[in-house]
């Protein structure tokens, strides 16, 4: 329906957003492109690191989405207790802060692990988690939940009929019904695996490292921080933006539709079983690789939590005022674009998956630092720029449901004289309170454990959590480090069901 | 009266010609085939749709290019006509003041409503809480507590079933229906024309043919509701 027709509410909150969002992205690649030092070109060790970027990617996606697919299968066709609990689950990855996880995986994987522990028992040499594998044992284990998801939401979505057609035909379901969806499905959800690794910084930073484990992300930080060379810090931003923009593109042709979508509750009823200790194997298996770092994280945290210095307290509520601001902006952001609808709303939506919080970050630095010290800035900008690269997650979110409101409502509001602020209060607030108590809360968990912006920016003065936490570690204070993740990582979740949960109160409709 | 003059409508590749004038005090209904534009043309009434050309005027004022909310005109739609999450009060508040904000004595008219529509005493609850037949009955009480001098119904009681159809019809002509108010209908179904239409437009090949009086128009049908109301039966 066209709603230039009647148009209720006013252009300039989705126009100011859509300013902010271009200059955030467009405006930073600018920036970084005229500071950039085209004239020396790329270094050896900037190829290795768009090479190591590059195959960690294609690796981390391709397992995950391989070993996604048992797992997913699984859970498509198994009843069991507790399955829910475990799909809700899979969606906590996305909250979860990555420094967190990967002190989780170094307390299973690393030196002082307990794998190794286990194989010194046995008398085996113990494993090494830093480099190449560490940085794609990292990945999968926070992208296999999400590509398990993806995938299950494929199978889910074959018709029961289709099976009930295959059973009475005695067709093999797997090639007939199976692989069709599986490769309909597949190459998307490898390219979000893929585009989300392109982009990992605090996995690099943390378990890679050196000349054959650096990401371009990890190398604008180092020429930034370390070695103060904006001009390499801006090539490498230039290189890193084409990069994902490249694969963000694919990503967006290939995968239109919502990948947070419902109805995971459900279980095809189908005919041809297969073997059970299969599927329990893949479950089994899938929860222990998930679950074990998660629960290392509580056990190894749990003891030092009474003696935390204050500094990381002060961290903390450093963290929470960041992220309730940085949540409540991302919000607004998305309700405003939502609200003035359109193909250049879609657009703008999607532009800051193209952008990486390096990126964003340097042509920020390099904006603001002619005339402040960053380290001054480096809060507001840690807020600012995270609720922009959360943008298109609560956006997709937001914006169906907003669209549904005009869809459903419109006609009934503008014929009731319902308009701007009466119509955003009376029918669109209490009508979007989930998506937007979801939304919310994600932005917050998104913002509460970044380690980007902040790393680039901060000083001592401006210690975020997560900062905080990654100090600690290279302090080698690692009890002091597993009590802040735990804090970390309660502080994250406690935000995301805070508001979560406030969407939800009162919701019947 | 409403006047459509030399009024033009086109959507995709429809288009519908109307000149019309219905006078005040009676109960038009629009009759015809599916997709012949009985809905269109109340949208464009009600200004959900620009005409292409030609102006739609009340009493001698041009409406063409006010915005919905600011036409004389309440609309009731198939659905959607009550927001799930307010209250049927608050749904029926929105009539006197699209804030919410009512005073005392506007809570009293609301109540007023309710209980004429036969709704004492289910202002507190929400829509969902209540049959299909009471949902129409909140509507209603929005419509006449607006108080507006025209009140279009794009079929909304159409998922009814039959003895509520015609309950909500009746309620329509008792309560809405009145020498100062134009109330204009769609329908498919013949019965619902002559249970309460006074006259009926023809709406068949592109064209709203000019009001005729309902008994007289079912007497004597004209080829087009001819060939509608045969086909209906066979």
């Amino acid at each position: 329906m066209a709603r230039g027709a009647f148009a209720v509410t006013p252009r300039w909150p989705g126009a100011l957003t859509g300013a902010l969002v271009l200059v955030l992205t467009l405006g930073t690649l600018a920036a970084v492109a005229l500071r950039a030092q085209w004239d020396g070109g790329l270094s050896t060790a900037d190829w290795a690191a768009i090479r190591f970027t590059v195959l960690q990617a294609v690796v981390s996606a391709g397992l995950s989405v391989l070993l996604a697919i048992p797992v997913s299968r699984a859970l498509a066709r198994r009843r069991f207790a507790g399955r829910q609990v475990l799909i809700t689950l899979l969606g906590a990855p996305f909250l979860l802060p990555v420094i967190v996880a990967v002190l989780g995986l170094l307390s299973v994987f690393g030196r002082g692990g307990i794998l190794n522990a286990g194989l010194g028992a046995l008398g085996f040499a113990p494993l090494s988690v830093y480099g190449f594998h560490g940085v794609v044992l990292a990945h999968v284990f926070f992208n296999l939940p999400l590509a398990t998801r993806l995938i299950l939401q494929g199978w889910l979505a074959i018709p029961a009929e289709r099976f009930r057609l295959a059973a009475t035909l005695n067709a093999p379901v797997g090639r007939l019904l199976e692989w069709p969806m599986l490769r309909a499905v597949g190459p998307g959800v490898f390219l979000v695996v893929f585009l989300i690794c392109l982009t990992s910084f605090a996995v690099a930073l943390t378990l890679g490292g050196g000349p054959r484990a650096t990401t371009v992300e990890l190398a604008i930080y180092q020429a930034l921080r370390f070695d103060f060379d904006l001009g390499r810090a801006a090539l490498l931003a230039c290189v890193q933006f084409s990069l994902c923009a490249g694969a963000a593109v694919v990503v967006w042709r290939i995968t239109g539709q919502d990948a947070m979508g419902a109805g995971f509750d459900r279980v095809v009823q189908r005919w041809d079983r297969g073997r059970a200790i299969v599927d329990g194997l893949a479950i089994g298996l899938a929860a222990i690789f998930l679950l074990v770092p998660l629960g290392m994280i509580v056990l190894r945290g749990l003891p030092g939590l009474g003696d935390l210095p204050a500094s990381v307290w002060i961290a903390a509520g450093r963290s929470i005022v960041v992220a309730t601001i940085s949540a409540t902006l991302c919000v607004s952001m998305a309700l405003s674009l939502a609200l003035w609808g359109g193909r250049a709303v879609a657009v703008i939506g999607v532009l800051p998956l193209a952008a990486s919080g390096l990126v964003v970050g340097t042509g920020a630095f390099l904006i603001v630092y002619p005339f402040v010290n960053p380290a001054r800035l480096a809060l507001p900008m840690t807020a600012l720029v995270n609720a922009t690269l959360a943008l298109p997650f609560v956006l997709r979110s937001v914006a169906p449901a907003v669209a549904g409101i005009q869809t459903d409502f419109g006609r009934l509001g503008a014929a009731l004289g319902l308009r701007g602020w009466a119509w955003l209060r009376i029918a669109v607030l209490p009508r979007i309170a989930r998506p937007l108590g979801f939304g919310a809360g994600l932005a917050a968990a998104l913002s509460m454990g970044d380690l980007g912006v902040i790393a680039l920016f901060a000083g001592d003065a401006q210690e975020t959590l997560p900062l905080a936490m990654y100090r600690l570690m290279g302090a080698y204070r690692m009890e002091s480090a597993a009590a802040a993740g735990l804090l970390l990582l309660a502080l994250s979740l406690l935000m995301f069901w805070i508001c979560d949960r406030g969407g939800r109160v009162d919701a019947d409709m | 009266m409403l006047t459509c003059d030399g009024l033009r409508l086109a959507q995709d590749d429809f288009a519908l010609r109307a000149d019309l004038r219905l006078p005040k005090g009676r109960v038009t209904a629009l009759i015809g085939p599916s997709g012949a534009g009985k809905s269109t043309l109340l949208s464009a009434l009600a200004g959900f749709l620009a005409p292409v050309a030609g102006h739609i005027a009340w009493d001698g004022v041009d409406l063409t290019d006010l915005s919905p909310g600011a036409r004389p005109i309440s609309i009731l739609f198939q659905d959607n006509n009550l927001f799930p999450h307010l209250t049927v009060a608050q749904n029926v508040g929105l009539a006197l003041r699209p804030t919410l904000r009512l005073s005392n004595t506007e809570k009293a008219q609301v109540a007023a409503v309710l209980d004429a529509v036969g709704l004492t005493g289910l202002g507190g609850r929400k829509p969902g809480a209540l049959s299909g037949g009471q949902q129409s009955r909140a509507a209603l009480a929005r419509v006449l507590l607006g108080d507006r001098p025209v009140v279009l119904l794009d079929e909304p009681f159409a998922a009814l079933g039959p003895g509520l159809k015609a309950e909500m019809l009746d309620l329509v002509r008792l309560k809405l229906a009145g020498p100062e108010r134009l109330v204009v209908m769609v329908t498919h179904d013949p019965d619902d024309a002559k249970r309460i239409a006074d006259d009926v437009v023809v709406v068949a090949d592109g064209h709203a043919a000019a009001p005729v009086a309902t008994a007289a128009l079912f007497d004597h049908p004209p080829q087009a509701l001819a060939d509608y109301l045969g086909k209906r039966v066979g």
